[in-house]
């Protein structure tokens, strides 16, 4: 993969989407083979260094996975916290942040007061505030409806834009067809296609 | 340059540390009912270890009284004279194991014996018929522990031996009696064996509440077991996911404490006034007074330790991704 690329990863459910980005999290190993990130092995990294690589790689699921017990603010000034940043800097990036991804207004509610949408923009928000070099959003549309998933897809399209890789899962069909970029299509854990701008094909 | 990076380094100290307090605290403040279970659990707890440090004062204490009725007693014959008694009493008293000696004229233990005796006429009739005193002197002799009676009675005799010109003025020794042998080692052994039964019962019961607490810590953090994945996946280290925790432990121990030692005020009162004439000089609540600041280290100590140890401990298990 190249920087500043934006790829699809395409395939049945259990084809090896989650399992792939599992595995460049270092969240699952391998059973065979190895994982670069630039040129570090991501599963010979130690424990408590992993922190540094995964802020190196922001991450966005199909689940959201916000921190329950804090508001939007919270969760993205979590984020910042962890990559040790100041204070001064979290004040003036978290609402920045939330700007770009049009939810300044409800910077102060908690994740079970938003949409599914609004969540899913405060985790891309939470993802891409350490500005890091990859984004991961594995199925980030998967639990959202069509209007929802179109203004996702333009945000990742705009991070892109401003140099990020990024890396997203999907089996919408729409959006692929939508992004014309770069498509692996994956079935069985293993790749059977990589068009340059391709379809949604199965 | 090197200089400013390391204010820098002691800046980022100082936000870390208090970032992870204000984590601490905010999650004992959202997790409202958790932290009021918690701390439920942990008063328990720690009511147990400060009812121990009582119960551990009251039994030692009822257990000094017991040894201290033990005593021996010297009888003098009846021609003994109250000077060489005195002397007597006054070599008894140089000894460093005897605690009190107490002199008891003739005509005080007649007086004695009469009012021991006032309701049985038989006796007293036959006290009169003898016409004169048949009571010797005695001395009643206190020693500073039960176990130290063997050497004053072993000095008691030589003291008699030695004076084996004169006519002995000591009648009898009732330590020599095996009646009284037996109740004194009676004695001793009961109230051994009721201060070792009693340490055991206590350790148990420190142990099981402790395990307790422990186990409700553990059920606390399995709650957020998702969370900390979360803020791993983020990229948090182990220390910045670890640390609000253990602030939280923390607090759940301070909260619980403050509520025993606030518990055990009107509790020891309430005690004191309850068993102050039962347990001898000992008042509990005087005591609980007295020894606040211990009370307050000890139980203080218990609960910030066993909260702040329990987290780290629960958390571990989750961090290993």
């Amino acid at each position: 993969m190249e920087p500043g690329e934006f790829v699809s990863l395409v395939g049945h459910s259990g084809a090896g989407k989650t399992t792939l980005v599992k595995m460049l999290l270092a969240e699952e190993k391998p059973s065979a083979g190895s994982v670069f990130f630039e040129s570090i092995n991501v599963h010979e990294v130690p424990l408590r260094r992993m922190g540094d690589l995964r802020r190196k790689i922001g991450t966005v699921f199909q689940d959201f996975r916000l921190l329950p017990t804090k508001t939007a603010y919270e969760n993205i000034a979590f984020a910042m916290e962890a990559a040790g940043r100041s204070e001064d800097d979290i004040r003036s990036d978290v609402p920045h942040v939330l700007e770009l991804v049009d939810l300044a207004d409800k910077m102060n509610n908690f994740p079970d007061e938003l949409s599914g949408g609004e969540q899913q923009r405060v985790a891309i928000a939470r993802a891409i505030v350490n500005q890091p070099d990859v984004i991961v959003a594995d199925e980030p549309t998967g639990n959202l409806d069509p209007v929802n998933t179109f203004e996702i897809v333009q945000i990742l399209k705009k991070i892109n834009d401003l140099g990020t890789t990024i890396i997203l899962t999907t089996h919408n069909k729409g959006v692929i067809d939508s992004l014309k970029k770069r498509v692996i299509t994956m079935d069985r854990g293993k790749i059977v296609r990589d068009d340059r701008e391709g379809k949604y094909i199965l | 340059m090197i200089e400013k990076v390391n204010t820098y380094y002691n800046y980022m100290n100082w936000v870390t540390t208090k970032r992870v307090l204000r984590a601490g605290f905010l999650s004992f403040w959202r997790n409202a009912f958790v932290s009021f279970a918690s701390i439920l659990v942990m008063t328990v707890t720690l009511f147990t270890v400060g009812t121990t440090m009582f119960a551990g004062v009251i039994l030692s204490s009822a257990l000094t009284e017991l040894r201290d009725k033990a005593d021996v007693n010297v009888y003098f014959t009846t021609t003994a004279t109250e000077e060489r008694i005195l002397e007597m009493k006054s070599s008894l008293e140089a000894l460093p194991e005897v605690a009190l000696v107490e002199y008891v004229s003739r005509e005080e233990a007649l007086a004695e014996f009469r009012e021991r005796h006032a309701n049985d006429q038989l006796t007293l009739q036959a006290l009169e018929e003898l016409g004169q005193n048949p009571l010797g002197a005695v001395l009643n002799v206190k020693a500073r522990d039960i176990s130290q009676y063997e050497t004053i009675a072993k000095f008691l005799n030589e003291q008699q031996t030695l004076q084996t010109g004169a006519a002995s003025i000591i009648d009898k020794i009732n330590f020599y009696d095996a009646a009284y042998r037996a109740a004194l080692e009676r004695l001793q052994n009961i109230t051994d064996s009721a201060q070792q039964l009693g340490l055991v019962i206590i350790l148990i019961l420190v142990a099981m509440t402790i395990a307790i607490s422990f186990n409700t810590l553990r059920l606390a953090i399995y709650t957020s077991r998702d969370e900390i994945h979360v803020m791993r996946l983020v990229g948090a280290g182990s220390f910045y996911v670890r640390a609000p925790f253990m602030v939280e432990g923390m607090l759940y121990g301070m909260v619980a404490g403050v509520i025993t030692l606030l518990m055990f005020y009107p509790l020891s009162w309430w005690l004191g006034a309850l068993t102050g004439n039962f347990f001898g000089n000992i008042n509990i609540f005087t005591y609980y007074l007295t020894n606040f600041l211990t009370f307050f280290l000890v139980i203080m100590g218990t609960g910030i330790a066993l909260g702040v140890i329990a987290s780290y401990l629960a958390v571990r298990r989750y961090l290993k991704i």
